[in-house]
């Protein structure tokens, strides 16, 4: 009997154990090294553009004349004045004031500013050097450093420009925290943030509750009507806005006097474009709500307005906080709509932009970033904690709620739905409005001129035929990256630090602002050392950005779909001695391609619409779309911009519908084992 | 003599939780061998580990001689079916069970050939254009079973098959499962917590608990022979009643001395004796049936439960010392002692059904 076997080993654990390790078959290396690949991207197009720009904004620039010898020559070219720093020359001369000489990464300082009666035709030559470590200069675009002695004519001497030294420290941050204008924005950003969040999470809540609860008609229409908004750039309500209530809008005198430039502005138009993040969500956390608890306290005999408080409210609790914090990130990351219609109302995201692009100081827009982090980061946290909470509550056997006709409540929840629905038709009427008319407010006939973008800033029909393709090849690529991403760490077995580290890299995106993403991609790959600089300015690096901005989402969804397969398909497949990508091309990718078409809409209407990454990115063969709506408002163009934020409706609107149709068509053909 | 399968001193651990240890094992070529304990003892563990799908943390496993400790799955040599049948839903029966069979140079022909064969064996020849999700939970876990074996694998192993299942179509498959293993002479592991089914299929069943093997034996050995108290009690149903070993092979029991089976115990020591109900011979009361004086116990019937082909009945008395024992007594017995709730009653103990354990320890070794 066997049993005799485990007698005669010694009891407990042998001395000489030592742990197994597996060997790893052919399947285990190739899934490693994809995971390591999508791994390796992610942290080529997130992690390092990221620790780019946090060095950055830790770097100072300065001048260091200390750093610096000049020779003078007479004028028959014998040096015989002895040599004199550029610090001593500077506290003889008051040439540069000490506040001139804090700089950035660019700057330049010309060596004539120390020689007040340098002339360039002057026979005298000049010597220079550098006796500090890290100084250095540059003569014409030629970079010199050291203590060996330049010697060039006053020609040439015009063309000599001292460079700054880096220092690394928190100045840039002193600087922030102690300019009023600038750290003022904070402030705003989040009054606004929070103010548009209220109103958002109780409108949207209103929206969802009738929904759920009544038995309104048309329920399939309101729903439709509240996604709108997802299809449009977040500038878009903006500009019809700016036609509302503009300074010749048609309905100006509602404001009583206020300007639609400004907060107002900002939160209307935050409203709207968030309104469909907060609806599906809180639609979500109604939807698993249990049917049983309001048979409860019907029984109870409690009243209507008890129940709502005891039993709606609370059971959807997680989707109000969660709702709350994605519209508050939402807010306070976008870019688009408080340059449209801020005004001279600050923003941390316009901040950003105003740094880099207005005022060329990277440091500050890296700092502005960083800033801008700390609340994204915090927003998307609570928003992680929360829905790992609701997935939990998900899991309990609940039994769905069926509303029961009340004439009263369904008419009212009509009503108000109908008042949401009037909104946000009517913001995306006007903008069509605008788009086809011809001269507002003076001459309303209807022409197409609006149309010709090519006749405007903005890069003209081409970036929005550049957008489609960026937009495609978004969607394809980004698909691909994602699922394959997700698959290979939901299924490799083993490994389970790298897998963790995979998760968190596939979570970052999320919480990073596009504008800071953006800047980041700046910092690095624009770096001339960067052996990827050549990306830059093309539509491949418009296209890595987008879809790693958009990654959290999609790999999210991939992996719920990937987790709903049983775990041991692969083990099957693998005892059976089939290899795993087999497994992935025969099973895997069938069973869920609905989730890959939903990921690839997902990715597609995103990079029709995003506006704040790429707005650093873009190239003027590669200008977009929605960059586009947002230069043409910038130049006054804004019937234009309106015309073109429409094409991006209706080309995403289309891009939806084809979506619906091929999905039913792919469900009918290759899913017919769902049904029995 | 070197067996199948030998597992030699396997330990797994997940964290600081060890879920198996020490576990040394012999499977011979051709044997039906049942892993049979509860929930959390590692039975599952231990398959896997088997399979390769979770490595042990040490220890070795060798298959037809070839070491396949630390292999990946897919150069071991086995077929499995998951309590979840693991069927690929989008494709056909026929596909599922062609799966393992394509690409490996086979012609189109041959595999069709095989289907057919293996659909026939498992008696779903008319459902091969079926998806998974169209046939019922039986007949899914005969596919995943003619799927798992399609390639001849050496090893087939089956985790808990039959748990998804109803009663009466579960009752049928233990049949068809043990059939179709004896007609290939397959090597089979399989796991199971449904001691029935264990002690009906089994040519041997490893009993384990808490991450180790209790006793190893034949169904029979298992239930007339438990090495422990742990099997006595988890394997069928059995009396345990406290004792004090008085002599190697005597033990007193109130104020009675018996004799019974108590290998490797030292005299003074407290002890549990098991005896099963269907092991307590009744008698009229205050008869002496030659042979058995040192068995005999007078005890009175308390309440009797009828259980369809017998009774079950509560004994107490002052023999027993304040004890109860269970005994299940045949229709036939009762009619002619006739037994009746209060009645007296001489029960005997056959020396060779007491089986002596320590008490306190409570999974401590006999012997
Ligand atoms: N991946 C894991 N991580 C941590 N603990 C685990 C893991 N898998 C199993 N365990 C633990 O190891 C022990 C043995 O688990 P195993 O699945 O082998 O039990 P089992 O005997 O098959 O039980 P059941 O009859 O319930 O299937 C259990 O206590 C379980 O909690
Ligand atoms: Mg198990």
């Amino acid at each position: 009997m066997a049993t005799a076997a485990e007698e005669a080993l010694p009891k407990g654990r042998p001395a000489k154990a030592r742990p197994v390790r597996p060997k790893l078959g052919r399947d285990d290396l190739i899934m490693r090294a994809f995971m390591v690949v999508i791994a390796l991207y992610l942290v080529v197009a997130l992690a390092l553009p990221l620790y780019a720009m946090l060095s950055k904004s830790f770097s100072t620039f300065r001048f260091d004349l200390t750093a610096y010898e000049f020779q003078v020559s007479d004028e028959q070219g014998s040096f015989a004045v002895p040599p004199v720093s550029a610090a001593a020359l500077n506290e003889e001369l008051q040439a540069v004031p000490p506040e001139n000489l804090a700089t950035n990464g660019d700057g330049r300082l010309p060596a004539t500013s120390f020689f007040p009666d340098f002339s360039f035709r002057s026979p005298v030559m000049y010597r220079i050097r550098a006796t500090g470590d890290d100084a250095s200069y540059l003569i014409g675009s030629e970079r010199f450093a050291g203590s060996r002695w330049q010697e060039v004519d006053s020609n040439d001497f015009r063309r000599v420009m001292l460079r700054p030294v880096r220092d690394i420290g928190l100045a840039n941050y002193a600087t922030y925290f102690s300019t009023p204008s600038l750290f003022r924005s904070v402030e705003n950003s989040l009054i606004i943030s929070v103010i548009s969040t209220v109103i958002t999470v109780l409108l949207a809540f209103g929206f969802a509750y009738a929904l759920n609860r009544s038995c309104m008609p048309f329920k399939g229409v309101f729903r439709l009507i509240a996604m709108a908004p997802i299809l449009v750039p977040s500038l878009l309500p903006g500009i019809a806005l700016v036609y509302l209530f503009g300074n010749q809008g048609m309905l100006k005198a509602f404001l009583l006097g206020e300007s639609i430039y400004g907060p107002i502005g900002i939160v209307i138009g935050s409203v709207f474009f968030t309104f469909p993040h907060a609806m599906i969500i809180i639609t979500t956390a109604l939807a698993i709500s249990d049917a049983r608890l309001y048979e409860a306290a019907e029984c109870l005999k409690a009243s209507r307005w008890k129940t709502f408080w005891t039993v709606t409210v609370p059971g959807a609790r997680y989707g109000l906080i969660s709702a709350a914090f994605v519209v508050f990130n939402l807010v306070i990351t976008d870019f688009g709509l408080p340059k449209v219609i801020g005004g001279q109302f600050n923003m941390l995201a316009v901040d950003i932009y105003k740094q880099v692009i207005g005022q060329q100081n990277f440091e500050m827009g890296a700092v502005v970033s960083v800033v801008l982090l700390f609340p994204a980061v915090l927003a998307f946290t609570v928003d992680r904690i929360v829905q790992k909470r609701q997935v939990a509550a998900l899991s309990a056997r609940s039994v769905p709620y069926q509303p029961k006709p009340k004439p009263r409540f369904d008419a009212l929840a009509f009503v108000y739905c109908s008042l949401i629905a009037v909104f946000i038709l009517g913001l995306l009427g006007v903008c069509q409005f605008a788009a086809l008319i011809k001269f507002w407010p003076y001459d309303l006939s209807l022409s197409l001129k609006n149309y010709a973008f090519d006749l405007m800033d903005g890069g003209g029909w081409d970036s929005y035929y550049n957008s489609i393709r960026m937009a495609f090849l978004t969607a394809i690529f980004g698909t691909l990256v994602v699922f394959i991403g997700a698959y290979m760490v939901e299924k490799t077995r083993g490994f389970e630090s790298g897998r963790s580290l995979f998760q968190l890299l596939a979570m970052l995106p999320m919480a990073i602002p596009g504008m800071v993403l953006g800047l980041a991609y700046i910092f690095f790959f624009n770096d001339p050392r960067n052996p990827l600089n050549a990306l830059y300015g093309t539509l491949a690096i418009l296209v890595v950005c987008t879809v790693t901005h958009f990654y959290t989402v999609s790999h999210l969804t991939a992996m719920t779909a990937l987790k709903q397969m049983d775990r041991e398909f692969e083990s099957v497949a693998a005892s059976l001695k089939q290899p795993f990508y087999k497994l992935f091309r025969v099973v895997t990718v069938p069973v869920c391609l609905p989730t890959i078409l939903d990921i690839s809409i997902y990715l597609f209407v995103n990079a029709m619409t995003t506006v704040s990454a790429v707005v650093f990115l873009y190239s003027p063969t590669t200008t977009l779309a929605s960059v586009a709506v947002l230069n043409m408002d910038d130049a006054g163009d804004i019937a234009p911009a309106a015309a073109m934020g429409m094409m991006i409706f209706y080309t995403n609107a289309g891009a939806r519908i084809l979506h619906l149709i091929v999905s039913k068509g792919v469900l009918r053909r290759t899913q017919a084992w769902r049904f029995r | 003599m070197s067996s199948y399968l030998r597992i030699r001193d396997l330990h797994k651990k997940f964290g600081d939780f060890t879920a198996l240890r020490n576990v040394s094992l012999d499977v011979e070529e051709g044997e039906f061998v049942c892993f049979l304990g509860p929930s959390g003892c590692g039975k599952t563990t231990l398959l896997r580990a088997i399979a390769g799908l979770d490595l042990q943390t040490h220890g070795s496993i060798e298959q037809a001689g070839r070491d396949i400790s630390t292999l990946p799955i897919a150069e071991r040599d086995f077929g499995i079916v998951f309590q979840s049948y693991a069927l690929f839903p989008n494709l056909t029966i026929e596909r599922n069970i062609a799966f393992g069979l394509e690409n490996s140079g086979r012609p189109r022909a041959e595999i069709a050939r095989r289907v057919t064969e293996l659909l026939d064996l498992v008696g779903l020849a008319d459902q091969r254009e079926k998806y998974p999700a169209q046939l019922s939970g039986g007949q899914q876990q005969r596919i995943a079973l003619a799927r798992a074996i399609a390639t001849s694998p050496g090893l087939l192993l089956l985790d808990e098959p039959l748990s998804a299942l109803d009663a009466k179509v579960r009752v049928h498959l233990r049949h068809q499962i043990k059939e179709l293993q004896r007609k290939l002479g397959v090597t089979t592991v399989m796991v199971t917590h449904d001691q029935e089914e264990a002690l009906s299929m089994a040519d041997r069943i490893v009993v384990m608990n808490h991450g180790v093997i209790e006793q190893i034996g034949t169904p029979t050995e298992i239930y007339r022979e438990p090495r422990s108290l742990f099997v006595a009690d988890f394997i069928g149903e059995t009396n345990q009643l406290h004792a004090t070993l008085s002599a190697p092979g005597c033990f007193t029991l109130g104020r009675t001395c018996l004799q019974g089976m108590t290998d490797g115990l030292a005299p003074g020591q407290p002890i549990i004796v098991t005896i099963r109900p269907e092991d307590i011979i009744p008698h009229a009361p205050g008869s002496q049936p030659a042979g058995s004086e040192r068995g005999l116990l007078d005890v009175t019937v308390g309440e009797m439960e009828f259980l369809g082909s017998f009774w079950r009945s509560r004994l107490t008395g002052a023999a027993l010392g304040g004890e109860q024992l269970y005994a299940d007594f045949s229709i036939n017995a009762v009619r002619r002692l006739s037994l009746d709730e209060g009645a007296d009653l001489t029960i005997e103990l056959p020396a060779s059904r007491l089986i002596a354990f320590p008490a306190g320890e409570d999974h401590g070794h006999r012997g």
